[in-house]
């Protein structure tokens, strides 16, 4: 199974008071992440899968159908490099 | 108008530059010619103080820098007291001063990320321009920061004398397994303004270079970024210098003066507040110097009534002084400055005499201690 995530080496993710947001953090620059975002990358882990991720998030955000964003934004932090999956 | 908006921001990134010391000698170096000056140098006390105060007002970058900032011994202890901050730590080295197990300290310490720099992409015109052996030394270290499994960023300063090796620059790179490559054309401020008739490129040059540069960017787009800026004495749009002044920067060099911006020690006329006098927040929010050129007030035409203003900032203040002696006019680069003819009848007139062998035989004004009290003191420069 190689569909654990987890925050690529080169990269740092974490959680900026001053800007009240997650932020991706890598040489010279920092991208702020939206309140959604920074929840699954938050879960991002190196342990949970990412149908784990999905059924954790649907069950702190009830009546909501996030399958295809969790997945699409994986796909985007991926190509981004922020995060890798465990091999 | 000006000022509301802006005294809210925040220094995002701070720069702190620990000395001008440094073994290599670099005729481009964006250091002041006046490097001399600065050896009362900050405590480990005062540069913990500074990182402190400057995370509470937001900082996240934090880039170690110099000069050579390996030469300070308490490098590791302050690297340590920014990750347990919060930083984003940036080491801004030479790779000269640094082995396998120093770089081991680092990353115990918590450093996220190395940037080296090499002067050329062969032994002899690397030692050649940084004025010591140190090469080798650099790829082993390169080496070793990967090996580490730091992010790395290679930077080479292009310049006359080797942009035309570009292709090997860029293929060391690959070989050397960067992340990130910068190729920073030399700014003419520091030292590389005094040896401008030596290193500008001529435009064909940077013709060449440009097609290389996209050639590997679109290559390599996978597994490398790679960063190529052209000298903006060549554009007719000035950059958005320092993202607007007192804007996001806040530089502190080695003696604890605070600037806006590594290259502004040189504007007359302003007062740079020291950190071993003042809070930070009293020298980003309510210090004069980092007052004096935020918003747009401050601006004369043809900026002030320009639709552009809002982009460009009016470009450098350090340029607009170089090159007008007037830091609120327009950066010369701006075909909009009346000024920007002059700057383009320099870079022409350099070009026309670059390849003649009188001119290129002039010989590079290397950045040492020595030449700077030479160039301090006003007498002419060692030939
Ligand atoms: S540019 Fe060269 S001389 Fe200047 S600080 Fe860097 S390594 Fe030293
Ligand atoms: S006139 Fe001033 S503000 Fe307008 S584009 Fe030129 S430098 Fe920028």
């Amino acid at each position: 199974m190689n569909n654990i995530p987890e925050i690529a080496p080169t990269f740092r993710f974490q959680w900026e008071e001053a800007q009240d947001c997650y932020v991706i953090l890598y040489p010279e620059g920092m991208v702020k992440l939206s309140g959604s975002a920074g929840e699954i990358m938050k879960r991002c882990d190196g342990i949970k899968s990412t149908e784990e991720i999905i059924t954790e998030l649907e069950g702190a955000f009830p009546g909501v159908d996030l399958k295809d964003d969790v997945r699409n934004f994986l796909d985007n932090a991926r190509n981004n490099g922020w995060i890798r999956y465990k091999p | 108008m000006a000022g509301s908006d802006t005294n809210r921001s925040q220094p995002l990134w701070l720069l702190a530059e620990l000395t001008y010391r440094c073994p290599l000698q670099c005729p481009y170096c964006s250091n002041p010619v006046e490097i001399a000056k600065y050896n009362d140098e900050l405590s480990t006390e005062d540069w913990i103080r500074v990182l402190q105060q400057a995370r509470k007002m937001g900082a996240t970058q934090l880039g170690f820098s110099g000069g050579e900032p390996l030469v300070r011994r308490d490098l590791e202890e302050l690297i340590a007291e920014a990750r347990r901050l919060g930083y984003y730590t940036n080491l801004i080295t030479s790779g000269v001063g640094m082995d396998a197990d120093r770089v081991k300290k680092f990353k115990e310490a918590g450093l996220d990320h190395i940037q080296i720099s090499f002067q050329a992409s062969n032994e002899e015109l690397n030692n050649y321009l940084g004025g010591t052996k140190s090469f080798r030394h650099k790829q082993e270290m390169a080496r070793v920061v990967k090996e580490f499994e730091y992010p790395m960023v290679l930077n080479i300063v292009l310049h006359r004398k080797n942009v035309d090796q570009i292709r090997d620059i860029l293929d060391m790179t690959v070989d050397l397994n960067a992340d990130y490559v910068e190729l920073a054309s030399t700014q003419y401020y520091g030292w590389s303004r005094v040896n401008i008739d030596q290193l500008l490129p001529t435009r064909e040059q940077l013709a060449r270079a440009e097609v290389v540069a996209k050639e590997y960017q679109e290559k390599m787009k996978d597994r490398m970024k790679i960063i190529y800026v052209i000298p903006d004495y060549f554009e007719n749009r000035p950059k958005a210098c320092m993202n607007g002044w007192g804007a996001i920067f806040l530089t502190i060099a080695p003696d604890g003066s605070a600037l806006p911006c590594h290259a502004a020690a040189q504007l007359p006329g302003l007062e740079f507040p020291n950190v071993r006098d003042h809070s930070i927040d009293h020298i980003w929010n309510d210090s004069d110097a980092f007052n004096k050129y935020r918003g747009f007030d401050w601006m004369q035409e043809p900026c002030r009534s320009c639709p552009e203003k809002e982009k460009d900032f009016g470009g450098c203040r350090c340029q607009a002084y170089m090159l007008t002696g007037d830091a609120t006019n327009a950066d010369p680069v701006c075909d909009k400055s009346p000024h920007h003819g002059q700057l383009h009848a320099d870079v022409d007139r350099i070009g026309s005499l670059s390849g003649t062998k009188e001119f290129e035989s002039k010989p590079l004004v290397f950045r040492n201690m020595r030449n700077s009290k030479d160039i301090m003191s006003d007498r002419t420069i060692p030939a």
